[in-house]
């Protein structure tokens, strides 16, 4: 079974919280966390609606793995329609509060409405309840956390909420749990905080006891976790460098973006590196890198806990951030670092445990701080309105803004409406290095092909995490392809974003997906969830869960048009290493996508498609 | 020959695999909470470190239980409760100087670490060495091999060759 086949409806605006029973019918089709969420949210929500109004809903959502045995089967999403973009937002964060969700015995909590004054809702066990935030709101998550298990006598409550960026309206404010895991992306936070949510604690006592075959289940978890430990990535990359290894890699193939993509490498990349991570420092001889850390039921452990060098300016005089936390990973020091050309890992350090404490995104901060510095080189902002010298390179801007951000502060209330409304306001739409008016993660699509096809179709705008095909073009899995051509892409977006969706709908992390493909996922789902999990019908559940995210964002208004790159990707070739005199060339994917994916010429799902995947327009 | 749960925090990395393994083995769920080794993460460090019942020889647990519901089982040194006598007088709990016996609401009885009778599933789950099961005699073989390796590395120590 697994599911816990319950789900938890808390009505915000009447302050009521009741059970529901999971639609098995819809798991059958959607298997769970974002892929079943999708189908509640699409089945609720009017897809015209406004992001941060009580009509929108916020869902959290569990994978029928998660709570398990299985490997990184910790996972939780949390769905929503996403302020920076009006498109689907769907985000996912490990740790441990997904699998005490669970434990609690819901598969999901489905949030709407909107609370007259802030509350947050407690979860123990059957028992839910909201109660009054007064003593919270505008709290960092780090003492929302604090709190709660304060007041509730109890260090074993977990919690998953929003920092103050939540709470003033930062367009990527993020979801926060286990104080450095986080729903990142697409400000699913910033709804949370328009509906007056502040956090959820949860303690989970029940446990996930209903696997339906527990010897296949324990032998086919066991032979997924040896597939990990034997890989090269999973086994020994990513827990010695975390994600941070590819940092070097990505800059020496010439597909760092640099200074709002103005070049694709950086000459600062080794000393924001993993490897810059383990050195010694020379100021305290200790290297910035801790240990490294699981997120709940991981055999990988690629988290990062990191540091801060007590004599850095950033944190002199502030003993709040001497201890360890949640270090660099690798789009995080990408986003602080490159896309500023920053390139003092202690201060990446330093706004990344900021973006923890205030809850926000640090990738669409830092790409947006990227334009700010580019407006400022060309004299389009000066000095007056921002607070700050903001060059390029400059660590004190950098951090300047990360203090401001997060609260609304200064200059710092512009930072948090992304890049697209700032870019757009200041007169320079261009700059903004955005799809959907997210902002993009560490990967040029100049360098690599595919994923500048794979930015543009992301439902959830620009992203890595939607189909990541830097792991065929770069490195070689399952198979090696060429970076620089976009023969064969098309296909190749099209599988990663598939099979994506099956392991963002399992309750396991997508990094098992260096070592593992969907053949060592569907046994674990067969021994674990009555129905039909096999290989061919996981393919299917994939591409299902694709169209439907793709049918929300149609009935929201978007189009063809949306699916596109900022021009300087598509105009402004690549000035330096092997994709030097490339631009992207997505115009040569598109056309060939939207017909493997039986869409029409606008991008628009043919009946024929409709009706093989069951799904239909939305209205 | 008698064998030890022998931690190594240094390798722990928070992942719980062994809770899930011991809820597992003794209640047939996976569910930390009801798991006889804890892992505690000291967030300010970065350390995290497994926790569970050490075996003692002369056992407080043993010794305050008063109708003699904790036994030891000759085969592995381990303190086993027997369920049905035990009567949920947590007095074993205050004895034990390490809190590593504890009430369980759901049974109505306490719960301890028995070693699962001899090959514990904390151990077998540990993905990374931190949790192993070893020669109770030798639990500082390990640490006594790294010292003489870092002997073996100076020149005055090694072989005169």
């Amino acid at each position: 079974m697994s599911w816990a086949r319950k789900i938890l409806r808390v009505d915000l605006t009447k302050g009521t919280c009741t059970a529901e029973p999971l639609k098995m019918d819809w798991a059958a089709l959607y298997l769970g966390q974002r892929g079943l969420a999708t189908k509640y949210f699409t089945a609720e929500v009017d897809p015209k609606v406004d992001p941060l109004s009580p009509a929108n809903k916020v869902i959290y959502a569990t994978g029928p793995l998660t709570g398990t045995m299985a490997s990184t089967g910790g996972r939780y999403s949390v769905i929503t329609k996403g302020p920076l973009t009006g498109a689907i937002a769907c985000s996912n964060s490990g740790g441990y509060f997904g699998a005490e969700l669970k434990m609690a015995g819901w598969d999901m909590i489905i949030l709407e409405g909107k609370s007259a004054r802030p509350v947050y809702l407690h979860i123990e066990n059957d028992h839910a309840e909201l109660l009054d935030a007064a003593e919270l709101w505008g709290k960092s998550t780090w003492d929302t956390e604090a709190w709660l298990k304060k007041h509730f006598q109890d260090p074993q409550v977990r919690v998953s909420g929003i920092g103050p960026a939540g709470e003033t309206g930062c367009l990527y404010a993020a979801v926060v749990n286990d104080l450095h895991r986080a729903a990142g992306r697409s400000g699913v936070g910033t709804v949370l905080g328009s509906k007056n949510l502040k956090a959820i604690a949860v303690r989970g006592t029940k446990g996930v006891g209903n696997v339906k075959d527990p010897a296949a289940f324990m032998k086919a978890t066991a032979a997924a976790k040896k597939v990990l430990a034997d890989n090269a990535v999973t086994g020994q990359g990513l827990p010695k460098f975390g994600t941070q290894v590819l940092m070097n890699v990505i800059n020496e193939m010439g597909a760092l973006p640099t200074r709002n993509h103005r070049d694709v490498q950086f000459d600062g990349a080794k000393d924001i590196s993993a490897e810059a991570m383990h050195a010694p420092r020379k100021t305290d001889g200790k290297p910035n890198l801790v240990t490294n850390q699981a997120c709940f039921g991981c055999t990988i452990a690629c988290g990062r806990i990191s540091k801060i060098d007590e004599s850095h300016f950033t944190v002199v005089n502030k003993p709040q951030y001497w201890g360890a936390s949640g270090g660099l990973e690798y789009e995080a020091a990408w986003a602080l670092g490159a896309a500023n050309g920053v390139n003092d890992l202690e201060a990446l350090t330093y706004a990344n445990f900021r973006a923890n404490e205030d809850g926000w995104d640090p990738i669409s901060f830092g790409a947006t701080v990227g334009a700010v510095m580019e407006l400022y080189e060309m004299g389009v902002l000066k000095k007056e309105q921002l607070g700050i010298e903001a060059p390029f390179g400059s660590a004190q801007a950098l951090t300047f803004f990360a203090d401001q951000v997060g609260k609304g502060e200064g200059f710092g209330k512009e930072i948090a409406l992304g890049s697209k409304r700032l870019t757009a306001k200041y007169g320079h739409p261009d700059l903004s290095m955005t799809v959907k008016g997210q902002e993009f993660p560490a990967y040029d699509s100049r360098g690599i092909q595919g994923m500048g096809l794979a930015y543009a179709t992301s439902n959830r705008g620009a992203c890595h995490l939607r189909g990541y095909t830097v792991a065929s073009e770069v490195l070689g899995i399952p198979v090696k392809t060429d970076p620089h051509v976009t023969e064969g892409k098309a296909g190749l977006v099209k599988a990663f974003q598939d099979a994506t969706a099956v392991f963002d709908s399992s309750g396991l992390c997508l990094f098992t997906s260096f070592a593992w493909t969907l053949q060592d996922v569907a046994p674990q789902l067969q021994a674990a969830c009555e129905g039909d999990w096999s290989l061919d019908n996981l393919n299917l559940v994939g591409e299902r869960i694709w169209n439907l995210e793709k049918e929300f964002n149609l009935a929201a208004g978007l189009t063809k048009k949306d699916d596109d790159l900022p021009p300087r990707l598509k105009k402004e070739a690549a000035k330096t290493g092997p994709a030097k005199g490339l631009v992207n060339g997505l115009d040569k994917m598109l056309p060939e996508y939207y017909q493997l994916r039986g869409w029409n010429a606008e991008g628009v799902p043919t009946a024929e498609t409709r009706k093989r995947l069951g799904t239909a327009a939305l209205k | 020959m008698q064998k030890s749960l022998h931690i190594d925090p240094a390798k722990c990395t928070g992942c719980l695999q062994c809770e899930m393994a011991c809820s597992y083995e003794n209640y047939q769920v996976f569910n930390p909470a009801k798991s006889r080794i804890k892992v505690f993460d000291f967030h300010h460090t970065g350390r995290k470190v497994p926790y569970t019942c050490t075996q003692c020889d002369e056992a407080w647990c043993l010794h305050a239980c008063p109708v003699e519901a904790i036994k030891v089982d000759a085969a592995t040194g381990a303190k086993v409760v027997l369920e049905n006598v035990c009567v949920g007088c947590k007095v074993c709990t205050i004895a034990c100087p390490f809190g590593t016996v504890n009430y369980v609401q759901d049974t109505g009885k306490v719960q301890k670490c028995d070693l699962c009778g001899g090959k514990p599933a904390c151990a077998e789950a540990c993905p990374t060495g931190a949790i192993t099961y070893v020669d109770a005699d030798w639990t500082g073989l390990e640490k006594m091999r790294q010292w003489a390796q870092k002997l073996d590395s100076q020149p005055a120590a090694g072989h005169a060759d």
